[in-house]
């Protein structure tokens, strides 16, 4: 299928929101002080897990300045609790800890002051009576009988358990030529945006209404806010025209505004709660994915693969949250780009004693792709066999799209052995072979690491139900609108805030395109929550897709009636006339023609002008709900997950320091394929930035806990982001297999580069230890971890 | 809490002010004088985020005390523009190459970016890796701002105009 032709997407174009960050007159949440601002800090636990047995907060209240000291016991008596994403009604959660503090940092109580110095003087004058109790921080011991519940009233610290069994899997194992087994660990890092989180509530008691200005990305924000406020929805307001420092899913925050809103109320005055950085490291609620695979793989002599079964346990940290659900989505690529004829899934949540979990990047596809390509490696091991080989061998074929994968999934499209050739071509495959074999005969440790990853796009709710069947959810529609003004300037109104991706400027882009005008020309606003259409916000790589798709939506029903109104106005029937940049004209005769602006006057002014039952202005809104989606899950777990799948192979060399263990990389080249691009230097940014964080996944992020569950990771010196230094010069490859579901043949991007970056480095340490007979499944993989193993072995 | 005088030229701009012991010159750039483009990231001097040039060096304000810049003449990047409404060389650069995603570190980076540049117009990738090597972006894998800073370099070297012009003509 050859990429259709477009005037503006595609193109290079300036985005439109770069303006305004590079001139330093972004609006972010911390930039905003309403008059008589008060500003929140908080007391955090020292301890992983004890009973509060009493707060004294006097010496903090009698300090000049300071307003109100907060108590988790207050503030669970005035809110409901937050919602869960799993069907646990005993694991009750509040901004503040209530009875139980359940990891070190978290919020204990909510000193407000004049200022944020005085908050913090404040702060340390509270009192807290702890009990401390035994906590639990291995998400396996967790799992005992006789391990200590982080929640006593639910009884266990399993929080979800189900096995599924999708095809013959037994069957495909006994029948195998071969089997291996082998365990998988992803440890526990996030997205650690520079920004921190923040939040701004004000509440109007004349008006009777909430405005809150945060730095979310998440979806239902609003009403989940006002539910746990107790408020109407429609007495909350969240303002999304904050600029979002940086998101990659993390930036939730409910439990933020709760206590923001909520003190905002009761005193009546704005205030402003922002993290610093140890508070957003630590009890920001906001770390990532901490995952032991255990992987079995199921293959024929030829290497082909025929059954996987995977249990991927999860440590979620001391609550419930979204975290769960992240074992979910990636049953919707469950055996990534490959032919596999069945695949047994245990999905198993626990809780420990640690901070909470959120949805990061990939909602749990990097973690999975990770164990994914570590299986494709080891059977290739196993089998003596080229690793390439073996990819080539079971990569679904271009000619075999749409493909449905057993666990119900079905792939939209893809030319998966062309993108792999084309990335094998960029990096001089033979060449690097060539510059491997030669580093290591000077007795360097040197590798080449290959992944082929998915990353399944269009963001949609159907792991909702799965995990949770009273959640009923089947739709995460997105909205646009469109108007034209009586002088024919172009409004687009979005309904989210962004935190990087670009949105104004691909729905400024989609709509310049469907009605041929000028970008640039086209203003691109905020709505609030009051005035929003539904949104879901950007997750789950779906802007692309899901306001790329409403905002073309809405501009093809404006330019269905300028066409009427055209036609009307030329006294001809719309299928006597053409438009054309704009302008409507009759097809018989061009240069009778009806201009866009004089168009616009008579929808805004000349009712006498306009056909027959149309409305006047002009003006129009799509509501679009995601592609494939609106069905629950079957009985045996089978469901579309997302629509649309796009594809990246990596090719990155590597060479360890033997002494350091540090891992140096580069050439670093990737295939990537998604789609149309609306905009490629957008898509490319964000391939290029995910490489990067899975970089800090592959090698450096961790956030790690001692033994007893003190947190040990609470600056960037000791949770380490890659640097320019870190970071190689990655060169991406471009194909495009348009998606046949979207308005423009467009696939999700938004993951890009993270969902396998860290499988192809693996991969790579995994080839320049293999001559040391070493191998590693282990993330990340610090200097630290490989300057032991290399010198452990050495021993050995 | 001891308060001190403290008088100091922020983008062309004398300011005198009286301030506590303890505020952090980021927190005086931002809550006194308002310049909010300059950001808060880490507040303990890795990120890269809060950078100013202080007296022409790149400098992390969050590691500074607002009493110790008395006397000191510092760019923020809203002094970086020729003048209001323009854009510098490498502020044009960085919108060219989409150096930039959600824009919190971007202030911190074209101070950085900036500082090399008043150095020397033939920066090398490694000279531009190093200078920005402090400065932490999580969004953009930091290409499209290396090709940024080249691509200001090759610009400043065709406009023949001296290396400081784009920092020391900031407005007020």
């Amino acid at each position: 299928m050859a990429e259709p032709a477009f005037r503006y997407i595609a193109k290079k174009r300036r985005p439109k929101e770069d303006r305004r960050f590079i001139a330093g007159a972004g609006r972010f949440v911390a930039d905003l002080a309403p008059p008589g601002m008060l500003h929140i800090a908080l007391v955090a636990s020292p301890y992983p897990f004890a009973r509060i047995r009493g707060i004294d907060a006097k010496a903090a209240l009698a300090l000049p300045g300071v307003r109100a000291v907060l108590a988790g016991a207050d503030l669970a008596a005035g809110t409901e609790a937050i919602m869960s994403g799993l069907d646990a009604p005993k694991i009750k959660r509040w901004p503040l800890a209530h009875h139980y503090a359940r990891y070190v940092g978290e919020w204990v109580a909510a000193v407000v002051a004049e200022s944020r110095a005085l908050a913090e003087d404040a702060a340390e004058l509270v009192e807290v009576d702890y009990e401390p109790l035994p906590a639990v921080t291995d998400p396996e011991a967790a799992m005992l009988a006789d391990a200590p519940p982080v929640h006593p009233d639910h009884g266990s610290n399993v929080l979800f358990r189900k096995k599924w069994v999708w095809g013959a899997v037994e069957e495909d194992f006994a029948a195998a030529d071969a089997t291996r087994a082998f365990r998988a660990r992803w440890h526990r890092s996030s997205t650690v945006p520079i920004e921190t989180f923040g939040v701004v509530a004000q509440w109007n008691d004349a008006q009777q209404l909430l405005d809150v200005w945060a730095s979310i990305q998440m979806p239902k924000f609003a009403d989940q806010l006002a539910r746990a406020l107790r408020l109407a929805g429609n007495a909350v307001r969240v303002h999304f025209d904050v600029d979002v420092g940086g998101s990659y899913g993390v930036k939730r925050g409910l439990k933020h505004a709760i206590l923001a809103g909520f003190l905002a109320r009761r005193l009546g005055v704005p205030v402003r709660l922002m993290e610093d950085r140890l508070e957003n490291m630590r009890g920001g609620d906001a770390q990532g994915p901490d995952r032991i695979f255990d992987m079995q793989v199921a293959f024929s002599r030829a290497g082909i693969i025929r059954s996987l079964k995977i249990r991927a346990l999860d440590d979620v940290g001391a609550h419930a949250g979204r975290a769960p659900l992240q074992l979910g989505k990636p049953i919707g690529a469950i055996c990534g780009p490959y032919r596999v004829n069945s695949v047994e899934y245990e999905a198993i949540s626990v809780t420990t004693n640690k901070t909470p979990q959120e949805a990061v990047r990939g909602f749990g596809q990097a973690p999975t792709n990770f164990a994914l390509e570590t299986a494709i490696d080891r059977v290739a091991a196993a089998l003596g066999m080229d690793r390439i080989a073996l990819r080539r061998a079971n990569l679904i074929r271009h000619e075999e799209f749409p493909y449905t994968i057993p666990s119900g999934s079905t792939y939209d499209s893809g030319d998966f052995h062309t993108v792999l050739e084309k990335a094998l071509a960029a990096a001089d495959h033979p060449a690097l072979l060539a510059r491997r074999d030669a580093a290591r005969g000077q007795g360097k440790l040197a590798g080449i690491g290959i992944a082929c990853c998915l990353e399944p796009s269009g963001g949609n709710s159907a792991f909702e139900p799965l995990f949770n069947p009273k959640n009923e959810t089947t739709t995460w529609m997105e909205a646009c609108s469109v108007k034209v003004d009586g002088a024919g300037a172009i409004v687009v109104s979005i309904n989210t805030s962004s935190s990087g991706q670009g949105h104004e400027s691909l729905a400024a882009t989609v709509v310049g395109e469907v009605l041929e005008r000028e970008p640039d020309s086209i203003r691109v606003v905020r709505a609030d929550s009051l005035s929003a259409l539904p949104s879901n916000s950007p997750v789950g790589s779906r802007m692309a897709i899901m306001l790329g798709g409403a905002a073309a939506g809405a501009a093809k029903k404006l330019k269905e009636t300028i066409t009427a109104i055209g036609a009307h106005k030329l006294g001809a029937s719309v299928g006597e006339v053409e438009y054309c940049d704009g302008a409507v004209s009759l097809r018989a005769d061009p240069a009778k023609m009806i201009a866009w602006e004089a168009i616009a006057e008579i929808a805004h002014r000349k009712f006498h002008e306009l056909p027959p039952g149309t409305e006047p202005g002009l003006q129009a809104s799509h509501v679009l709900e995601v592609p494939t989606g609106g069905a629950l899950p079957g009985a045996d777990g089978r469901v579309q997950m997302y629509p649309c799948y796009a594809f990246e192979a990596h090719v990155v060399y590597a060479e360890i320091d033997r002494l350091t263990g540090q891992v140096a990389l580069g050439p670093y080249v990737v295939g990537h394929d998604c789609g149309v691009m609306i905009n490629p230097d957008i898509v490319h940014g964000m391939t290029y930035g995910g490489i990067a964080h899975g970089i800090g996944a592959a090698l450096y992020e961790r956030f790690r806990y001692d033994e007893n569950g003190q947190f040990l990771s609470g600056t960037f010196m000791d949770y380490l982001i890659p640097s320019a230094h870190e970071v190689p010069d990655v060169a991406i490859v471009d194909h495009c297999t348009p998606s046949p579901l979207t308005a423009f043949g467009q696939k999700g991007s938004g993951e890009a580069g993270y969902l396998g970056a860290p499988a192809a480095i693996s991969c790579a340490v995994n080839d320049a230890l293999a001559p040391l007979g070493l191998s590693i499944a282990e993330l990340p993989m610090t200097p630290g971890l490989l300057g032991d193993l290399i010198a452990a072995g050495k021993k050995g | 809490m001891s308060q001190h005088e403290i008088a100091l030229t922020v983008n062309g701009r004398a300011h005198r002010a009286t301030v506590p012991a303890r505020l952090t010159l980021v927190d005086f750039l931002r809550d006194h004088l308002r310049l909010t483009g300059t950001h808060t990231g880490c507040e303990h001097g890795v990120c890269g985020a809060c950078s100013i040039l202080f007296d022409g060096r790149p400098m992390r304000s969050c590691l500074i005390f607002a009493v110790q810049a008395d006397g000191a003449t510092i760019t923020t990047v809203e002094g970086l523009a020729p003048e209001p409404g323009a854009l510098s060389v490498l502020q044009d650069c960085f919108w060219e190459t989409h150096a930039l995603q959600c824009g919190f570190c971007t202030p911190g980076m074209l101070i950085a970016a900036q500082a090399l540049l008043n150095e020397t117009r033939t920066p090398s990738d490694d000279d531009i890796r190093e200078a920005i090597g402090g400065n932490l972006c999580r969004c953009t894998g930091y290409k499209q701002i290396v090709e940024a800073i080249k691509l200001a370099a090759s610009r400043l070297q065709g406009a023949n105009m001296p290396p400081k012009q784009e920092v020391t003509g900031g407005h007020g």
